[in-house]
């Protein structure tokens, strides 16, 4: 590889708290050489061949903490191939996958599978996350330390909650004796039975089962109240609520916790689902507008500390079915950054803070040394021209199956190349 | 063909919800129907505004009145009208809603009329099938043909609906019939009231702009019409209740607790009744009170209406 230059550019490194314009010198190595203002067109050997970035935007290659693959089990929703193509799109170069495949990642075996077909067909780098509980039934635990000595970074059961208080006591007990993280989909299944959509008025016309956000508030609580017990690296995978919002408020001086949130909840809201619009049935469910501003202040307020994508990739066979039949979840890994851009764009999120929240943030709970631009580091990053207007076509997306809910939005800021240890995967 | 009324325009292609509907559209419908209602007294009912045409009834739930009403009212136009049994469809060998109505619509139907269990299934029909589609119930969503022949049968005994007092009582959160009933006599300018325990009333009902109340005493004052809902235990999956007899003794309607109403008030019941449960059996069957038996009867001439209207 040859050393590569990159100068004019606008460079927002979170981690480094880098915000200038500036140049990205990489090496042979694939690694960050030098990078930030001092990398200019002055002190660069003269015979080197560069490139001039104009303003646009050098991000770190975004961490997306949330990632469902079909593989093993579901190749015909994704593939790693697949999925790190539709990740590159969008700027994402490192995710962790969740366990809910056919087999479930809950043993040493199938980890061994999985890092050896993430290793050969996907082009990012994959932390594969493992189950809590066997076959993610929810009542016995599964090798954590065992698991963890393979390399899985974050043990969760996905799409399911731990129900019973007991055990997840013993989680968290187990997780601090092996430094483990936790990432809990908060979801009471008593309240939540038959849900479909945001318990209120539009469930109601719909005449849809609603989720109270009851649900999702009850497991913040219990967790939370457990952490002051059973103190361990615990995630809440996100939330969807003011009213959760406030438990994680009163909460945060007491107890050690993150919390993510799905682009999707920070972008839409329940009247999006119109009539019946299925592939905007997701979990947790989309909530009303005034739920969506107040995650919106969470994170402003640093009560919300990564933003996901929440890639769940489904078929159009699971689709196209009443919404009481359809399959839950959007597909969105290639659109998270852009999405996210429409939060800078209409002045809710400065983009530093986006940008935190989709790199060095959620590298700093899963402790890689991932989202960053640090010297030495592999040079994983993006180049995005943060105004191109462009439209979202299902035909167009790169993901095998097109359950996009933003349809024929109308977004502004693109990924125009994505790098991976140096290498450009991607190009516009 | 050229016997279809070509002045009558109705604003939407199906009649999937009272929702979509206008003023204009109801009133039309309900006019139409008026016109059905001596058709269907005299001797000869039967008439041929609908030769040629092709009706299929698709009634993924169990029904009698409703699928019986569309049934005659197809007939009494003259359509041809298939009964789809769908114990013995393909449906049972998993195919999908898509893909039944790819199948029918390939057999050119003119109307389609469907029942199911899932809130927006018609939607969905309709959105695949080049013919009008008739929403027979969907899920707890809506179920327009049932309100409007409860809005002529009101107009049919009180003489209008404007200014009205109406109050819904039982277990809103799974009828379809309330939802529909509500939309419909808010526009046509009634006053509802909604009554059920809290554990039986949807989330923010409210704001559809109706008066809720869990109290039989103070929702029932002054109301002109006394609408029951019948108690819908195969979809309650777990405990709203703690027992009939208790619901009963609480939102029942007995002579007692009809005493709140208006002394001329009338007593209405979608169908099919638990007497006892809902509601006193004599008092349903008493003939200066309740008018269930006069719902059904307008609920043929409503489907007729229906049919003709949409088969346009």
């Amino acid at each position: 590889m040859k050393k590569q230059y990159f100068l004019n550019a606008n460079i927002i490194d979170p981690k480094n708290s880098i915000e200038e314009i500036g140049g990205l010198i990489v090496n042979e190595e694939g690694k960050i050489e030098a990078i930030g203002k001092k990398v200019n067109k002055n002190n660069i050997p003269s015979r080197e061949k560069y490139i001039d970035l104009n303003g646009k935007y050098i991000i770190p290659g975004l961490v997306d903490m949330r990632v469902f693959v079909g593989e093993p089990g579901y190749e015909y929703k994704e593939n790693f191939r697949t999925l790190s193509n539709a990740a590159l799109a969008g700027g994402v170069t490192s995710v962790v996958t969740m366990p809910n495949t056919s087999p479930v990642i809950d043993n040493v075996s199938i980890v061994d599978f999985l890092k050896r077909r993430g290793r050969d067909k996907s082009k990012i780098n994959i932390f594969p996350s493992a189950s809590l509980t066997k076959n993610i039934e929810g009542t016995n635990m599964t090798e954590f330390g065992l698991l963890q000595k393979k390399g899985i970074i974050a043990f969760t059961d996905g799409i399911r909650t731990i129900q019973n208080s007991r055990l997840m006591s013993r989680i968290m007990r187990s997780a601090f004796d092996l430094d483990c993280l936790i990432m809990q989909h908060a979801e009471d299944y008593e309240l939540s039975m038959n849900g479909m959509m945001n318990d209120g008025v539009i469930a109601t016309k719909l005449g849809l089962q609603g989720i109270p956000d009851l649900a999702e508030k009850i497991i913040i609580e219990r967790d939370l109240s457990l952490l002051e017990d059973f103190n361990c690296r615990y995630h809440i995978s996100q939330i969807s609520s003011s009213k959760s919002l406030s438990v994680i408020r009163n909460k945060k001086d007491q107890v050690d916790f993150t919390t993510g949130v799905s682009i999707n909840n920070l972008s839409l809201n329940e009247n999006d689902i119109g009539d019946f619009r299925t592939f905007l049935k997701l979990s947790p469910p989309l909530r009303t507008e005034e739920d969506r501003m107040s995650l919106i202040t969470g994170i402003n307020k640093d009560l919300i500390d990564v933003i996901v994508s929440d890639h769940k990739p489904e078929d159009e066979e699971s689709k196209r079915l009443t919404f009481s039949q359809a399959a839950t979840g959007a597909s969105g890994i290639e659109t998270l950054l852009p999405l996210s851009l429409e939060l800078f764009h209409n002045d809710s999120i400065k983009l530093s803070k986006i940008i935190k929240l989709l790199t060095s943030n959620p590298a700093k709970i899963l402790k890689i040394n991932k989202g960053n631009l640090s010297i030495g580091n592999d040079a994983d990053f993006c180049i995005v021209d943060l105004y191109k207007p462009w439209i979202v076509k299902k035909e167009k997306m790169i993901s095998k199956s097109k359950n996009t809910c933003i349809e024929d939005k109308k977004l502004q800021g693109q990924v125009i190349n994505t790098f991976v240890k140096g290498l450009e995967l991607f190009k516009i | 063909m050229a016997k279809i009324d070509k002045a009558i325009k109705i604003s939407q292609k199906h009649l999937l919800g009272i929702q979509d509907l206008s003023i204009k559209d109801i009133n039309l419908i309900l006019d139409e129907a008026k016109t059905f209602i001596s058709l269907n007294k005299s001797k000869n009912k039967k008439i041929d505004i609908l030769r040629g045409k092709t009706q299929i009834n698709l009634f993924f739930e169990p029904s009698t009145r409703t699928q019986s009403s569309f049934e005659l009212a197809g007939k009494r136009l003259g359509a041809d009208v298939m009964s789809m049994n769908i114990t013995n469809s393909a449906i049972k060998k998993g195919e999908t809603l898509v893909d039944t109505a790819m199948t029918l619509n390939a057999m050119h139907p003119d109307i389609i009329v469907i029942r199911h269990q899932d809130s927006g299934a018609c939607n969905l029909l309709s959105q695949k099938v080049n013919c009008a589609v008739l929403n027979a119930g969907d899920g707890r969503r809506e179920h327009p043909t049932q309100a409007l022949l409860d809005a002529l049968t009101i107009i049919d005994r009180k003489k209008k609906i404007q200014g009205l007092r109406i109050a819904i009582c039982g277990d809103i959160l799974h009828s379809r019939v309330a939802r529909s009933n509500i939309y419909l006599l808010n526009m046509l300018g009634a006053e509802v009231n909604i009554i059920a325990p809290s554990n039986l009333m949807p989330k923010d009902i409210d704001r559809l702009g109706v008066n809720t109340f869990s109290d039989m005493k103070d929702g029932l004052k002054g109301c002109d019409i006394v609408m029951m809902l019948r108690l819908q235990n195969e979809r309650m999956s777990s405990s709203f209740l703690s027992s009939n007899r208790e619901y009963y003794e609480y939102y029942g309607l007995t002579p007692d607790k009809l005493n709140f109403a208006k002394d001329d008030a009338l007593i209405m019941h979608p169908g099919p009744m638990n007497r006892g449960i809902e509601i006193d059996t004599k008092l349903a069957d008493d003939i200066n009170k309740s008018v269930i038996k006069e719902q059904v009867e307008l609920g043929v001439a409503v489907r007729m209406a229906c049919l003709k209207i949409f088969c346009e």
